[in-house]
């Protein structure tokens, strides 16, 4: 029953750096089927951030093979490539990249503004359910100055939800954010992954992090140096319960 | 993207820094308040000289006794004597383009009654010049052809003339002031006209029968002027070629010899005035037009700083799905909307203080639609010209550059 979501064959990318070619990534095959929740893990340098622009169809391949959700990226134009990072992707940043003064509804909306076959009343419909899977219903109206840290990723999160992707590409998703907030953020992760079957691809550095996953891809100097399956993996809803008290979630 | 899209994208980001918003529009704004007040007033200075002009009769038509080469030196206008009545009765009998015609003699001196006096002159037309000029009574009756045939010796007195000689607003009618040594009836006041285009005042005369005038003051034969108005406005040209023609066969001129006359009508003074005036509203319109591009300067400034200063939006908006041509319009549709914003606001303000213009200095305006259109159009344009380079710059940004873009 499972499906590949993306499917990636012997993908090099080169830099010209003046006069000097930077090999990021050297070859790199592996796929992902619908439903996994799949942490890339590396040092600076490893190639990850290349790795993750190209799965974001932000930049393309040198050479090699991308597939999303069956769709060969390599032969997009630049139009085509943000039309299909509109209709399939959802993506969650570091630094949240919320627009400031801007409703937590609003910037919700925002994808969906770029999608002309949703019209304003679907588009506020699809919004509001986005925000409510995140848990913050009775937020509609906060800008990102009155939201916490976690808040506001939450609501980048609802973002990344609402033009319902193939799959959520989180940038250290929880770079910013202390251990608590990370792993509140981690169990929605978990909750989005386990009850709506989401495909979540989630870049990090931190093991601690990628031991939620499902599977860890862990890349080194362009290459993928080890790639994982975690059978049982942890729950970040336990970990956040054993975790000392004063807890406002 | 759909258009509603776009202008709700653009408005949410205006939104989000209303005062910057609004401190460029200021360009805008200054720019077509100042272009709708300059034309306006340009306009209204245009229309009040014509208006002006029209109140003293635009079909009036002058002929002057005029300069002459004699023996090769030239005499001036007023003391050279041609005109004379053979050429009245001439122009009554073989014009057709006019309907009135009278001539005048002017005659400098005192009004005098009892002690009081005042400096003024004495016009001794035809009954038809009050027609001809337009000129109406207040109170009293004017003289007739009667009057002319004997000379009487009745005049008609204009406000300027009354405010000094009967000072304590006795009623004129039926007394006797002197002009010089003759005594004069004063049998009607003349409506007042205030100050024409020239700043002379039109109300500071006397008017008597020109036979009066010619047999008791001056003792000439001769009159300094004819005025006749032609029948309608659009035949002035042929009423004057006409009135030349009778004129010259009148004083018996050879076909080479020069018009010992001058014939003018009221149209080349209006004509003249007039672009004097346009000129003006073109130097004005020119000098706001300049402050209109200022203001688009101002907006290609403003939308620069906000393209670099949301590089991170930019990115973002792109990861999202945005393609370069969304946000294209997206900045292009900012800086349409501020220009426009402005325009509208400037419009008001334009109005506003062609308001305040015409309540406080008293000068004439007229707010044409032509300029308010053209003021829009400009502003438009000038959103769409300054803002295009700013929004073509955003369009192309790699969005992986400008989404770690500090």
């Amino acid at each position: 029953m499972s499906k590949k979501i993306l499917e990636i064959k012997e993908l090099k990318r080169e830099f010209v750096m003046g006069s000097e070619t930077v090999h990021a990534l050297r070859g790199i095959s592996f796929d992902v089927q619908a439903g996994e929740f799949v942490t890339i893990m590396g040092s600076s340098g490893s190639g990850k951030t290349t790795l993750l622009n190209i799965l974001g169809c932000l930049d393309k391949p040198s050479i090699g093979d991308y597939f999303l959700d069956g769709v060969s990226v390599k032969t997009l134009s630049r139009d085509e490539l943000a039309q299909l990072r509109n209709h399939k992707i959802g993506f969650v940043f570091q630094a949240y990249n919320l627009l400031p003064r801007t409703t937590a509804l609003e910037n919700v909306e925002l994808p969906l503004l770029y999608n002309k076959d949703v019209s304003a009343s679907e588009r506020r419909e699809r919004a509001i359910h986005a925000l409510e899977q995140v848990k913050l219903a009775d937020r509609h109206d906060h800008t990102p100055s009155q939201l916490s840290g976690g808040q506001q990723q939450r609501v980048a999160i609802a973002r990344a939800l609402v033009n319902e992707p193939v799959m959520i590409l989180a940038d250290e998703a929880t770079g910013n954010l202390d251990s608590r907030t990370s792993y509140e953020i981690m169990a929605l992760m978990q909750e989005l992954n386990a009850t709506q079957g989401k495909t979540i691809v989630f870049v990090t550095h931190e093991p601690d992090i990628a031991s939620f996953s499902s599977r860890t891809i862990q890349l080194r100097d362009g290459r993928i140096q080890k790639d994982t399956k975690i059978e049982v993996k942890r729950s970040a809803k336990e970990v956040l319960e054993n975790l000392p008290a004063t807890d406002d979630y | 993207m759909s258009l509603i899209n776009l202008i709700r994208i653009a408005l949410k980001a205006l939104q989000r820094n209303k005062l910057r918003a609004f401190l460029t529009m200021l360009g805008i704004i200054i720019g077509v308040g100042s272009v709708i007040a300059m034309v306006a007033i340009g306009q209204g200075s245009k229309q009040s000289i014509h208006d002006q002009l029209s109140n003293m009769g635009t079909n009036m038509i002058t002929v002057q006794a005029a300069s002459n080469l004699n023996g090769g030196v030239r005499i001036a206008g007023s003391s050279f004597q041609t005109l004379t009545s053979k050429d009245i009765v001439a122009l009554k009998a073989g014009a057709q383009y006019i309907t009135e015609v009278s001539p005048a003699v002017t005659s400098r001196g005192q009004a005098i009654n009892g002690a009081l006096n005042w400096p003024t002159s004495m016009s001794g037309v035809a009954p038809e010049y009050l027609d001809i000029r337009k000129l109406t009574l207040k109170d009293g009756i004017a003289f007739t052809q009667n009057d002319v045939l004997t000379s009487a010796k009745v005049c008609l007195i204009g406000q300027t003339v009354i405010d000094n000689i009967f000072p304590n607003g006795e009623n004129p009618i039926g007394k006797v002031i002197r002009f010089g040594h003759i005594p004069f009836q004063v049998i009607g006041i003349l409506s007042p006209k205030g100050f024409n285009a020239f700043g002379q005042d039109q109300d500071d005369i006397l008017i008597a029968p020109y036979t009066t005038v010619q047999k008791r003051i001056l003792a000439s034969i001769y009159y300094s002027n004819i005025y006749a108005s032609a029948a309608d406005e659009a035949v002035t040209d042929q009423a004057v070629t006409e009135m030349t023609q009778i004129l010259r066969d009148s004083h018996r001129l050879r076909s080479n010899e020069d018009n010992d006359f001058t014939v003018r009508t009221q149209q080349e003074l209006i004509a003249t005035l007039s672009s004097t005036s346009g000129l003006l509203t073109i130097l004005l319109t020119v000098v706001a037009g300049i402050s209109l591009v200022i203001g688009g300067i101002g907006i290609m400034n403003i939308m620069y700083v906000s393209v670099t200063e949301r590089t991170k939006e930019i990115g973002l908006r792109m990861s999202i799905g945005a393609r370069g041509k969304d946000i294209l319009m997206q900045f292009l549709m900012e800086a349409v909307l501020i220009s426009i914003t402005g325009g509208v606001i400037g419009v008001l303000v334009g109005f506003l203080s062609t308001q305040i213009v015409t309540l406080t200095l008293g000068w004439p305006t007229i707010i044409s639609e032509s300029s308010v259109v053209l003021s829009f159009v400009v502003c438009a344009v000038t959103g769409i010209f300054f803002g295009y380079y700013p929004a073509q710059k955003a369009s192309r940004l790699d969005p992986i550059e400008a989404l770690r873009y500090e």
